[in-house]
């Protein structure tokens, strides 16, 4: 590690001890592009920026792993794999050119692509974290298969900085597809999520669907041959430009996300199969596993209906940042405070973000 | 299955040096007393305490560790496990539970004051969904059983260990399992979208979700591979896929250990993931050829198998790929399967690389560590120099796109000094391991085999967070007890220090 990250790493383990004794509250945040995700703030707080420790450590293209510094820009990472053709496999958002890696992991969100890949922890291969103990530990490695102790750094992706300070993290990276298509077929609301499921269910090439009315878009991505003779097979209107429509998508800056007379934007993430729950205005993706419902539907009504399809609901971009999570069962919950109380006793990570008593 | 036929006891073991948790006499009066509570709510039939009975569950898949279980416990409802559960919990007894016993790493040895909870009543598959292309499995069920029961459906389950007729899913959960097509496919974390289980206290959870996700932290990632020890799984929801229409198998010879990386490296830098990439070393070629006649190019230095799978028109385009890396990188034979007879010949040899060693050794000793791939050439030339040194030969496979390593150690179970070696020969291939920047266990476990590399492997802060998490979850640690995370006195005693960033403190002091 070059001087200047180990002295930041002392300089953060004396902040955290001192916070620790203090009990004052540190919100962790980067770059503040996914300040708008979890429950707001608590007024009374410091910042603790990890910017400052940033860069790719370590990318080895043929081993498929990159090891980079939490406050490495997500464009940084994403710039040096794509100089070898390789990529992250779950297409993560970034919500804002200041986007960073350690603040990708620690939310935890995924795009379009993760539908057949896989989420965020699928590629955690290692990461050390700072705890409230002011310890720096080391979980997991740099290699593709290591079973040894409990894979605490795959729990890190989409913790909200409830266990600590995500330092470095080891990802598996993924060759990008030779090619890719998209294709759109008009189909009403449950058809399409028919449709979408069975052709997951077959050996096609699908990286990515979405529905949005009445049109069901497919991306199909993988080799030169293996996406030619999908296209054939499913037919379909190709789309002009796919790339704007999926980054669109990823990005939420697709027209469908710009609503704002003061309805909720939910995320439902519901068993892929369920049947249209309409709530409201809705996009479609994962092949119907995750929904984004513009809603002022009451939050314990959109709950119940999201429950009663195996799923759970998010309050993602909303005025009232209160207990926008689903809740926990009870024994999970306890389960919860018990992590926190070992990672971070004093509680003075991100208190709130997630659950009010984390 | 696969595992060192040890039959005899050998006396100079490590952890008979330091004696593991559990071990010892049973203790009669308490074995008296925990069977009357159990007999409560069991029926006579799932209550085992008489040593004729318990004998046949005292070790796993690594048999050079046996301990005779106080009482054996075969439940057949989730309510007997989860009453199991808090009886064992207010009379503060130890649970070790247990699916098929394959596992390697002695994750399933039992506890000589706690119940052996065998799950293999729970070996129904409750529901299969087309659909959604999942399926609702007990975790007794074999692992091979879910791809045989929708197999009909054109999908199948991926994770594929060696052990896989036999093995249960639970099992597979509890190892986070592998297998050959993992670099393509994943692990089981990669395919398991939710667990259900019987907490320490006897309460249930869930945790992942047949969604996409679950609110909350991950608590599914530390629960995959936490061989046992933070809950009991009483029903897993599994990922199913659907089966490519095409396979096809290039097999290539190298005259150099070195080059057939370079090949695996130069696959994987051309954008390649394929389905399978195997490596056997010469030895490893020369010990499953007589064996199986897959053809085999007995004077290659190694030999590589890459699968490609798909729709035709992708296999024929990944494997004419394929082909072209291999020969610019020094392949000195190439063969492409032209049937599918000729796809599972080539690959016979390779699943049947670990009982072929059963017939040129009475025993070998199976290691599992992962190193980073580019390390490969200079790993096996280490090996190479400590066969020597304990005068015992090794194999080596190789599941090379995902540089996890299964050296094969042969030795002599009816030689107690070879036993000794033997285990001292692994002991070192592991630590070399963790020095070159990897694990002890890229897919076995820990268990009790590797508890003493943990020591090495991760530092006293870290290894108090492992315990930190098994609290969280089983806070009078109850469950598998004493496995998998060792205590800093256990590290003190074994005299071994954490590895820092990949460097050995006195690389110049000899390591046994």
């Amino acid at each position: 590690m070059p001087a200047a990250a180990n002295e930041f790493v002392r300089s953060l383990q004396e902040r955290v001890r001192t916070a620790a004794a203090t009990r004052t509250q540190l919100l962790i945040r980067a770059g503040g592009s996914k300040d708008f995700y979890g429950n707001a703030a608590r007024a009374l707080h410091d910042v603790l920026d990890p910017r400052p420790y940033c860069g790719v450590i370590d990318y080895e293209p043929t081993e498929l792993v990159i090891t980079a510094r939490s406050g490495t820009p997500l464009s940084e990472v994403e710039c040096s794999l794509a100089k070898h053709n390789q990529m992250l496999a779950f297409e993560p958002p970034h919500f804002g050119a200041s986007a960073t890696l350690g603040g990708s992991i620690a939310s935890g969100l995924a795009g379009p692509r993760r539908m057949t890949t896989g989420p965020i922890r699928d590629f955690v291969l290692g990461a050390t974290l700072l705890d409230g103990h002011a310890n720096v530990l080391s979980f997991g490695g740099k290699v593709m298969k290591n079973v040894a102790g409990y894979d605490v750094s795959r729990s890190l992706a989409g913790s909200l900085g409830t266990l600590g300070v995500i330092l470095d993290v080891s990802l598996k990276v993924v060759p990008r597809p030779a090619t890719e298509q998209t294709m759109q077929f008009d189909l009403p609301e449950a058809d399409a999520i028919e449709r979408a499921n069975q052709w997951a269910g077959q050996p096609l090439p699908i990286s990515a669907t979405a529905w949005l009315d009445g049109v069901l878009s497919v991306r199909l991505s993988g080799s030169n041959a293996g996406v030619r003779t999908a296209q054939a097979r499913l037919g379909g209107t190709p789309v002009a430009d796919p790339a704007a429509l999926w980054i669109g998508l990823r990005e939420q800056t697709h027209a469908f996300f710009q609503d704002t007379d003061d309805a909720t934007l939910w995320r439902l993430s519901v068993l892929p199969t369920a049947p249209p729950l309409n709530l409201g205005a809705s996009l479609i993706e994962w092949r119907g596993g995750q929904r984004w419902v513009w809603s002022n539907v009451s939050a314990a009504e959109v709950r119940s209906k999201v429950e009663a399809v195996g799923g759970h609901a998010t309050a993602f971009r909303c005025r009232d940042r209160d207990n926008v999570f689903h809740p926990l069962a009870p024994t999970l919950a306890q389960i919860h405070r018990r992590l926190k109380n070992e990672f971070d006793p004093a509680h003075i990570f991100n208190p709130g973000r997630m659950y009010f008593d984390l | 299955m696969n595992a060192p036929l040890l039959q005899r006891h050998a006396p100079q073991l490590l952890a008979e040096r330091i004696p593991l948790e559990g071990t010892g006499a049973i203790d009669v009066e308490r074995q008296r007393a925990v069977v009357a509570a159990l007999k409560v709510f069991l029926p006579e039939h799932c209550v085992l305490w008489r040593e004729e009975d318990t004998r046949p569950f005292e070790c796993d898949g690594l048999t050079m560790y046996r301990q005779l279980p106080m009482i054996v416990a075969l439940p057949e409802t989730e309510d007997q496990v989860a009453r199991i559960a808090r009886v064992c919990f207010q009379m503060q007894v130890p649970i070790v539970p247990r699916g098929a016993g394959t596992g390697l790493s002695g994750g399933a040895l039992p506890h000589g004051r706690g119940v052996l909870l065998s799950l293999t009543k729970f070996n129904r598959i409750l529901k299969i969904d087309r659909l959604a292309c999942t399926a609702v499995v007990q975790p007794g069920v074999r692992n091979l059983a879910i791809s045989e029961a929708v197999s009909h459906l054109g999908l199948y389950y991926a994770p594929d260990p060696s052990s896989q007729i036999a093995c249960t899913i639970g099992g597979n959960i509890a190892e986070n399992s592998g297998g050959v097509h993992c670099l393509k496919y994943g692990l089981t974390l990669h395919n398991v979208l939710r667990v259900r289980g019987v907490t320490v206290e006897g309460e249930i959870i869930e945790v992942g979700s047949e969604a996409f996700d679950s609110p909350g932290l991950d608590l599914l990632s530390l629960v995959m591979g936490s061989e046992g020890m933070l809950l009991i799984t009483t029903e897993a929801t599994v990922k199913l896929l659907p089966k490519p229409i095409c396979q096809q198998v290039v097999m290539a010879s190298f005259d150099d250990v070195g080059k057939g990386g370079d090949a695996v490296a130069a696959v994987i830098a051309a954008g390649i993931t394929p389905a399978g990439m195997e490596m056997m070393d010469r030895p490893a070629v020369a010990a499953v050829e007589p064996f199986v006649n897959a053809g085999y190019d007995l004077n290659a230095e190694s030999i590589l198998l890459v699968e490609s799978d798909g729709t035709r028109e992708e296999v024929d385009e990944e494997i004419a790929h394929i082909e072209a890396v291999l020969k610019t990188n020094g392949a000195t034979r190439l063969e492409v399967s032209q049937s599918e007879a000729e796809r599972h010949r080539f690959w016979a040899g390779r699943k049947a690389a670990f009982p072929a060693m059963g017939r040129i050794s009475p025993d070998y000793y199976c290691m599992d560590g992962t190193i980073p791939r580019k390390r490969l050439g200079e790993v096996l030339k280490a090996i190479a120099t400590m066969e020597v040194k304990y005068g015992l030969r090794c194999a080596n496979v190789f599941h090379a796109g995902d540089g996890n390593l299964h050296p094969l150690i042969m030795f002599d179970c009816n030689n107690p000094d070879s036993v000794m070696r033997a285990e001292r020969f692994g002991f070192e291939i592991l630590e070399l391991s963790i020095a070159v920047g990897g694990t002890v266990t890229g897919e076995h476990g820990v268990g009790v085999e590797k508890i003493h590399q943990m020591c090495q492997q991760f530092d006293p802060a870290t290894l108090e967070s492992f315990f930190a998490v098994k609290r969280a979850f089983d806070p009078p640690g109850l469950l598998n007890p004493g496995k998998v995370v060792p205590t800093l006195s256990r590290c003190a005693e074994y005299g071994k220090m954490h590895v820092h960033g990949g460097q050995l403190k006195f690389p110049e002091l000899p390591r046994f």
